[in-house]
């Protein structure tokens, strides 16, 4: 092999494990190394070495006999939003300080069905809320392109790590854009399937009619090997699992893209677009018409709507998926207290971190008694709108691109004062969110100050294959994806 | 319309949080700057629009799927126990509420 191990992707580390040119045991101990020696990055939360090298001794076992399963050795982290048995899981939340799930999530367990072997537990905004991952108690993480700028949010730590070549490949979730938007921060690929395609079983939820799980990767290759391995339906355990059966993503990424209708919202690229990010899009969407795709200029016109639509339907989801946490059957519980209501009320004050008491302040008062219909009612009828709109523009093209945000990575603290700078910064990705369809960040170029940029992809239902495709056709004419950040 | 300090009592009660007086106030002026942006959003038309909750039932029929009511799960007491803050016998303890 050429590259050194940590800059070779998934499939190529996957081939050189089925080749015995390399050992799942060395992959994690190299690895591992690493994520020692970049720990001032801030992107994981949790490592356990002993864990991880019994696992890749296994995986090293499946491949010895022959007949293991594609993935087995390749090495990756989860976001610790997902539970896992092995590590400790906290959501990024002092809530969940020291907690140990006494089972893994779905997405956890159908990746270490693949033989892939767990790094860690990567950092995240508290319970996934945020956009720069500013908002872990346990402090943020870094860009490794800029330690002076945010990864992005919620999926920060992931896309961090990806990065900075901590780790192959990372999962993620993303409810309003916290697995695109981090990847576009960070230059990488990440994809967030249809809702429903992945199961939330054992994902901390967050909103649970917008919560997606994702992978986070160098390539769309990557991408598409993982979501492979991610998806399925899961009845039994999680209500709102799509009865759709896992699919080979991997089978589509070739297919060409002659006569490939692209959508550009005019809405994408409004006056808050940065000229630089602005700039590179172009170029991506320049290249794509040189593959044989063609531009079609659609109208999203719901876009700004989103933002108020989004805020106040996502509070209301996590203000009552919150109340478990009550310091009663698992996480902190405060020490002095007059009775069980004030047990209560300080254990979740002094649990909970500022964003997160904020939202769940929205979401209780959107609900309550008196304003349910002038705000929840009213912004689940705007949702159906802006999910009909994309209906409407799917007649005229077969995806839409856009930016994925408005800029690069800002400054650690920028927002700090200003919790509403983050919310119209997600104002690109919220819409498909809303409408639950798949939507993609792809590296395409870099702007202001030499900071990624990437190209938001968003499909129709079940369409992640033909993003894929997109992505991985644009991946073969330029190099973004594998430019790595000076220092890893 | 603007929230007023004893609505941000009311809410961080049906909230059960324990707001300190200086965070109320940072409380106060953040949710009113937030509600300030969804307005635009009452603001627009929606009658005759039913309201979405399932994403996927913008274009298909979703039900809420039933499964039978019987145990599936083994009996994991002790492991789901293992996370809580006090436990005595196999029960959950909490603070006294009956005198």
């Amino acid at each position: 092999m050429a590259a050194a191990l940590h800059d070779q992707t998934v499939a190529q580390l996957a081939a050189a494990l089925r080749a015995r040119e390399v050992s799942a045991v060395e992959l994690a101990r190299h690895f591992l190394g690493r994520i020692e020696r970049h720990a001032g990055l801030g992107a994981f939360l949790a490592t356990d070495e002993a864990v991880t090298l019994a696992q890749a001794r296994a995986a090293d076992a499946r491949l010895t006999q022959g007949g293991a399963p594609l993935l087995a050795g390749v090495p990756l982290a989860h976001k610790d939003i997902f539970v896992t048995r092995d590590f400790p899981t906290t959501a990024g939340s002092l809530m969940l300080k020291g907690y140990r799930s006494p089972f893994d999530s779905a997405v956890v367990s159908k990746l270490a069905d693949q033989g892939m072997v767990c790094l860690g537990k990567l950092n995240c905004d508290e319970f996934a809320m945020g956009s720069s991952n500013e908002n872990s108690a346990y402090g943020p993480a870094r860009n490794p392109w800029n330690p002076g700028r945010v990864p992005g949010g919620s999926s920060g730590g992931s896309a961090a790590a990806v990065a900075a070549r901590l780790v192959p490949a990372a999962t993620g979730t993303d409810t309003g854009g916290s697995i695109r938007q981090p990847a576009s921060f960070c230059g990488l690929t990440g994809i967030k399937p249809t809702y429903g395609r992945a199961s939330r079983h054992g994902m901390i939820a967050f909103a649970s009619s917008l919560d997606q799980a994702g992978p986070m990767a160098r390539t769309a290759e990557d991408c598409a090997l993982l979501l492979s391995s991610m998806c399925g339906p899961d009845p039994d355990r999680d209500a709102t699992s799509l009865d759709v059966p896992a699919e080979d993503f991997t089978r589509a990424l070739d297919g060409r893209l002659d006569g490939l209708r692209i959508g550009v919202p005019r809405e994408f690229f409004g006056e808050g677009l940065a000229s630089g990010v602005r700039a590179a899009i172009d170029a991506a969407l320049a290249e794509l018409e040189k593959l044989g795709a063609r531009r079609v200029a659609i109208s999203l016109p719901r876009t700004e709507l989103a933002i108020p639509v989004y805020y106040v339907i996502a509070p209301a989801e996590a203000s009552s998926n919150l109340a478990r946490f009550d310091g009663v059957k698992f996480g902190h519980r405060a020490k002095d207290y007059a009775d069980l209501e004030d047990m209560y009320k300080r254990t979740r004050a002094e649990g909970f971190g500022d964003e997160v008491q904020r939202r769940i302040m929205t979401g209780t008062y959107v609900l309550s008694h008196g304003y349910y219909d002038a705000y929840y009612l009213q912004a689940q009828k705007l949702r159906r709108m802006i999910a009909d709109d994309f209906q409407r523009a799917f007649q005229d093209c077969d995806v839409i691109a856009g930016p994925v945000a408005p800029t690069v990575a800002w400054a650690l603290g920028a927002h700090g004062q200003d919790p509403l700078a983050d919310y119209l910064a997600d104002i690109y990705t919220l819409p498909a969110s809303l409408a639950g369809l798949p939507g993609m960040s792809v590296p395409a170029g870099f702007g202001e100050d030499g900071l990624p940029v990437g190209l938001q992809l968003i499909g129709n239902y079940l369409q992640e294959g033909r993003l894929l495709n997109v992505a991985h056709r644009l991946q073969q004419a330029t190099d973004f994806h594998l430019r790595a950040p000076e220092g890893f | 319309m603007s929230l007023t300090p004893t609505d941000i009592d009311r809410i961080a009660h049906l909230a059960r949080l324990a707001l300190p007086e200086q965070q109320r106030e940072r409380m106060l002026t953040r949710l009113n700057g937030f509600f300030g942006i969804v307005e635009t959003m009452r603001a627009v038309d929606t009658q005759g629009v039913l309201p979405l909750a399932h994403p996927l039932a913008a274009i298909q029929d979703v039900q809420l799927r039933l499964r039978e009511d019987v145990a599936s799960e083994p009996d994991q007491r002790e492991a789901n126990q293992r996370n809580a803050p006090a436990v005595e016998a196999g029960l959950f303890l909490v603070p006294r509420v009956i005198e």
